[in-house]
C-alpha cells in the first residue's frame, strides 16, 4: 500500500519539478503543466510495472485510495474559496465572468458537434464489460450440445 | 466547550475529514430524497461547500472561506493545492490511454481557444467599464482566463492593486460558476465522453473549476478534463503578459 502512495508522491513531485522547470525555461512565473506531466508519468509507471508483473494489489490500493478521496478534497477546496470577494466584485466581475463562461460552454458544444459523436462513457463501459466477459469465456471451451 | 475547541484545533486535518464527510453524507441524502438522484450528491456537496465558504468569509472577514475559522483550518490543508494535485494525479490510473490520444490535437485547439476567448471578453468588458488603458484591460482579461493568470499578468506588466483585485475576483467568480453551471449544461454541450471532457478542460481552464464541475457531472470524466486543464494556467501565464498584452497595446495604445 505504501508503495502505491510513494509512487504517486514521487510522480507528483517529479511532475511539479518539471512543471516549474518548464516555467523557468519559458520565463513564466507559474507551473506549466506539472499535474499533467505527473499524470503521464504515473500512467507510464503503471504500464512499466504491469509488464514486469510488479503492479500488485498493494500498489493499486495505495493509488486508488487517493483517487477515491478526490471528490471530498474538491468539496474542501470549494469551502475555502474567496466567495465573498467573487460576489462583491460587482457588475464588471459578473459580466466578464458569465460572458467568458457562456462563450466557452458554446465553444465546447461546437467542437463536440463538429468532431462527430464519439462513444459516451456509458457506452465505453458497456463495451469493456462485454469484452471482459468474452475474454473470460474464450479460454475455457464451451460444453453445450 | 473549550476542551472541544482544543481537540478539534489540535487535530485540524481530522476535523476537516469529519466535517467534509458529514457534508457529503447530507448531500447524498438530499440528492436521493429531494431530487430523486437527478442532481449529483457531489454537486450538492460542492454547493454547500461554496455556501459555507461565503458564510466563513462574512464571519471572519478573511479570504479563505471556512478555512479562516481556527477550528476548521484543516479544510485549508485538505482542499489546498498539495492534496488536490495529489488526488488528481491519482485519477490518472483511470485514464484510457487510447481515448486520451484520440483527443490530443483537439485538446490543444481547445486550450488555445480557452485562453483567447475569455481574454477578449474580459478585456472588452473592462474597457466598457472605463478601464481603457492597455495594462488594466490585459490584467482583467487575464483574470477572465483564470484567477492565477490575472495576478501573475498584472504583476508582470505593473497593474494597480484594485485592478489586480478585480481580475482575481473575475477568475474566482468564473471558477465558481464553472463548478455550479457545468452539471446544468452538461447534456446541452455533449459532456458525456472522454473527448468532450478533454475539450472542456482545455476551454474552461482552472483545475479547480474544471475538476469541481466534472466531479459534479460525472466522476469518470475528471481525469480527462484535468489532463488538459493543467496546462491552461501555464499557457495563460505565458501568453497574457507577452503576446496578448502587446496586441492590446497595439490596438488601444499606451
Amino acid at each position: 500500500m505504501i508503495a502505491g502512495v510513494a509512487l504517486l508522491a514521487i510522480c507528483t513531485l517529479i511532475g511539479q519539478l518539471l512543471g516549474e522547470g518548464l516555467g523557468v525555461l519559458l520565463g513564466v512565473k507559474a507551473n506549466v503543466g506539472g499535474v499533467g506531466i505527473a499524470m503521464i508519468l504515473l500512467i507510464a509507471a503503471r504500464m512499466w510495472l504491469k509488464t514486469r508483473g510488479r503492479y500488485n494489489e498493494g500498489v493499486s490500493r495505495g493509488i486508488g485510495f487517493w483517487g477515491a478521496l478526490y471528490i471530498p478534497i474538491v468539496v474542501a477546496m470549494a469551502a475555502q474559496q474567496d466567495v465573498v470577494a467573487a460576489v462583491e466584485g460587482g457588475p464588471i466581475v459578473l459580466i466578464a465572468g458569465v460572458g467568458a463562461l457562456l462563450l466557452c460552454f458554446s465553444a465546447v458544444a461546437l467542437i463536440s458537434r463538429l468532431s462527430g459523436t464519439p462513444e459516451t462513457m456509458d457506452e465505453i463501459e458497456a463495451r469493456e464489460a462485454r469484452e471482459a466477459l468474452d475474454a473470460a469465456r474464450a479460454p475455457s471451451p464451451v460444453t453445450t450440445h | 466547550m473549550e476542551m472541544i475547541t482544543k481537540v478539534l484545533t489540535a487535530n485540524a486535518l481530522l476535523t476537516a475529514f469529519a466535517v467534509v464527510g458529514i457534508v457529503m453524507w447530507l448531500s447524498n441524502i438530499l440528492s436521493a430524497k429531494l431530487t430523486m438522484g437527478r442532481v449529483h450528491g457531489s454537486a450538492i456537496a460542492i454547493l454547500i461547500g461554496l455556501a459555507l465558504a461565503f458564510w466563513g468569509g462574512i464571519a471572519t472577514g478573511g479570504h479563505k472561506g471556512l478555512a479562516d475559522l481556527p477550528m476548521l483550518a484543516g479544510i485549508g490543508l485538505m482542499g489546498g493545492a498539495m492534496l488536490r494535485d495529489f488526488a488528481i494525479v491519482a485519477t490518472a490510473c483511470e485514464v484510457d490511454v487510447e481515448q486520451a490520444k484520440k483527443a490530443g490535437l483537439i485538446g490543444v485547439v481547445a486550450l488555445l481557444l480557452g485562453t483567447i476567448l475569455p481574454f477578449i471578453v474580459g478585456a472588452l468588458v473592462a474597457a466598457s467599464f472605463g478601464y481603457t488603458d492597455a495594462v488594466s484591460m490585459t490584467t482583467i482579461g487575464a483574470g477572465a482566463v483564470t484567477y492565477i493568470v490575472g495576478p501573475v499578468t498584472g504583476a508582470a506588466i505593473g497593474a494597480s492593486s484594485p485592478v489586480i483585485a478585480l481580475s482575481i475576483a473575475t477568475g474566482v467568480f468564473k471558477a465558481v460558476m464553472v463548478m455550479v453551471g457545468t452539471p446544468l449544461v452538461a447534456g446541452l454541450i455533449g459532456l458525456n465522453n472522454p473527448r468532450s471532457a478533454m475539450v472542456f478542460g482545455g476551454l474552461m481552464g482552472t483545475v479547480s473549476g474544471v475538476s469541481g464541475g466534472l466531479a459534479a457531472t460525472d466522476r469518470r470524466l475528471v481525469p480527462y478534463g484535468a489532463l488538459t486543464a493543467t496546462f491552461h494556467t501555464g499557457l495563460g501565464c505565458l501568453v497574457a503578459p507577452s503576446i496578448l498584452y502587446l496586441i492590446v497595446r497595439a490596438i488601444v495604445g499606451g
